[in-house]
Order: C-alpha cells, then structure tokens, then sequence
C-alpha cells in the first residue's frame, strides 16, 4: 500500500545523506513498529512517506500515487500524529468542524468513543491551548483514528502520555484498527506497544536491518534464560544469570522482547536476518 | 492484561480462555467474543488474538459457526482438563517434587497438606 522506493535524502550536502537508495514497502491491515537509535533517521522516514519532504531521488507511492504531488486524494487518506505539536486557540469542536471535512470517512462516534477512551468524553467544548502536552496528544490522537484514514503515522505517541494513558493508547488502536488500515509507530518505548504489534521495522544508517511479522519472531527466535549448549546471538548478563536470544527449538515459543530483538539486532543485523531467511 | 515473559502471548491468551471455560464463565455452546472485541479488551494486536483462536480450534477447544464467530466445544473442559494435567506431569509436576524433597517434606505430610487443601 505504502511503497519506499529508492529514495535518497540528506538535508545539505556537507551532512551527506541520510538515505541513499531506500527502499521499504509497507502492507494494510498491520501495526508496523519503527524502531531505531537516535538520529536513525526515523521521523525523518516518516516526512519522506508523508509527503512534508521530497526526496533527491526516488519515490513515496501510496497505492501507486506519489505522495509528494499531496493530491486531495493522497492527503485524505493519510493522517500523520507529529512527536510535538502545537494546536490552535480554539474549542474542540471548532476544530473538528474545520478539519474533519478534510476526511471522508471522518466518523463523530468513533471521535466520541475515543475521547471516551482516554476518560476525555466531555471535552468537545474545551479550549484546546488550555490543556496539557498530554492531554493535547490524547485529543488529537482520538481525532486521528476519527478520521478513519487509510494510513495513520504515528511519532512517539506514548511520549508525554501518562502511565494509565499508555494502557488506554494501547486500546485506542486495538479498537480503531481494520484490515484496509496500516499503522505505522515510531518509538523507542518498545514497552509501551509491544504487544500491539504485527510487525517490526528496524532501522539504521539508511538501511532496514529488519523487517519481520511478530508472529514470525515468535516461531524463529526464544528470548529466555540460557541453558548450557546454547549458542545465543545476543546475551544480557543479569543478576539471576545471562538472558539471550537464540534460534527458537522444539516448537518453543516465548514472548518477543522487542528491547533485546532490537539490541541483538543492531549488535549483530546478519545473525538475526540469517535465523528469518534459512528454514526453521 | 499483564502477560508474562516465558511464554508467546497467544498462548497465555488461550490459557486465560481455558481458565474462563474451566470457571464457567465460558459454558459450552456459549459464544466466545470476537477477535476485535477481545484484542481492543485486552489491548493486543488482533492478529495475536487470531493466533489464539487457530490454536484453540485445532484443539477442539473452540469451534466456529460461518458467520456467526467462535463458540465453546460440547467437550471443551474435559479437552483443556486432558492437557493442563499431561502439561502439569511432564513439566512443574517434576520441580514441584523437586523442591518439596529439597525442603524435607515427607510423603506422609504432603498427603495431609493436600487432603487439608482439598477440604478447604
């Protein structure tokens, strides 16, 4: 639905670039996560997929189109939940009124059972410079799914969140998500989304190191305690013992820890790619 | 939900509906509720939770009607009874045993713990 394709992008010439020949291709009906170190690039993928920036070369397609001509029909199916934002001196429902047209598929119960999600449900008359960061995010991310938009980008939305917020963010997509939509999640809380997950994009230095379904970690790789015999791609000394990754055996099955999939991977991207790409 | 670590999610999540059909909180023939439902409940991706349901019909613990979603199998107790009792023999039955002997409980004691357990 959402294709990458070799793009290239540096911001000046004396930085050089920060993609060359990229490419990623995005699917409907999956929760992506993107994750990557600091100035991995990840916000600025996110501009290129969007349309806010142009790449030198190559191309951002949405079914096919090129997101940076942002043709009506292109921008009203993509909605974009920026890490820091500012919104307007008006009432709730003044801006809803102003942008929802932008949306065709814009839904005022689905807006209404995601303000009441977040405990919010009597805002509509609220003025919105009056809230927190926190409550901020919540509104908009509410107006967000409202949209109902077939592609939904969201840049460290648990940020600022509160710690009852990060469960109710969890259920806002659980609820707000269908198969014709494709989520896509930057973080480095990979605590706060783990489960919500499909699938997992890790970047670095312009390249993807991985790009797999969770259910497919789950098959290949065990996060666990080691045991002797076993030959771990990533081990984390603790108190109780060395933890690892290792090539998942005998049909074990345990829950991905994202955190140790994500150090293992930059620690060591051919191992990992090796245990997705040879036969279980 | 809080799951824990040493086990994939779809399988804790079967096991939640196991310990709801054994409560009888699930009644056989009773609907289970539908993926969406259960995953925005419990805030996991759906596609999980879909997982969890694969699972739980390839055991005969739940079966689908066209249409209308999952329900509880007629025999769907006696099926998670079966293999929670091998599961409980093959794995904590052992380290059970295991630190009972470290600890010195002797037979006899443990039979008058459990007996006591029983007529709690």
């Amino acid at each position: 639905m959402l294709q990458i394709n070799h793009i290239s992008f540096g911001y000046n010439k004396k930085a050089g670039d920060l993609f060359s020949d990229f490419s990623l291709n995005l699917e409907a009906g999956n929760v992506y996560g993107l994750l990557g170190k600091n100035g991995a690039g990840k916000s600025t993928l996110i501009y290129l997929m969007t349309g806010l920036l142009t790449p030198r070369e190559g191309e951002s397609l949405l079914d096919g189109v090129n997101v940076r001509h942002r043709l009506p029909q292109t921008m009203s199916e993509i909605f974009l939940l920026p890490e820091e934002f500012e919104l307007p001196q008006l009432t709730l429902k003044r801006y809803v009124s102003i942008n929802a047209p932008f949306y065709p598929r814009y839904s005022a119960d689905d807006m209404q059972r995601y303000l009441d999600i977040f405990d919010m449900g009597g805002m509509m008359d609220v003025q919105l410079h009056s809230l927190s960061m926190g409550q901020k995010k919540k509104v908009l991310m509410a107006f967000a799914l409202a949209t109902n938009t077939r592609v939904l980008i969201m840049d460290e939305p648990t940020n600022g969140l509160d710690i009852p917020s990060k469960s109710q963010f969890r259920k806002l997509v659980t609820t707000g998500m269908s198969d014709d939509k494709l989520m896509l999640i930057s973080t480095h809380q990979v605590r706060d989304i783990s489960d919500i997950l499909d699938h997992v994009v890790i970047i670095d230095q312009n390249r993807v190191l991985l790009n797999t379904g969770m259910a497919d970690v789950t098959s290949r790789i065990a996060f666990r305690p080691l045991r002797e015999g076993d030959q771990p791609i990533f081990v984390l000394q603790s108190p109780f013992g060395p933890l690892g990754a290792v090539r998942a055996q005998d049909g074990e099955e345990t829950k991905v820890d994202l955190e140790m999939l994500f150090n293992a991977t930059l620690q060591n991207p051919a191992a990992i790619n090796q245990l997705f790409t040879t036969s279980k | 939900m809080n799951f824990k670590d040493n086990k994939a999610i779809y399988l804790q999540i079967a096991d939640r509906i196991g310990d709801q059909i054994l409560a009888g909180t699930l009644t056989p023939d009773g609907k289970v509720p539908s993926v969406r439902e259960l995953a925005a409940e419990i805030e996991v991706n759906a596609n999980t939770v879909a997982r969890t349901y694969d699972h739980l019909q390839q055991q005969g613990i739940i079966y689908t009607k066209r249409g209308l979603g999952y329900f509880v199998s007629p025999d769907a107790r006696e099926t998670i009874v079966a293999r929670r009792r091998e599961q409980l023999m093959q794995g904590e039955m052992d380290y059970f045993l295991g630190q009972l002997k470290a600890v010195g409980i002797t037979p006899e004691e443990l039979q008058q713990l459990y007996s006591d357990y029983l007529n709690k």
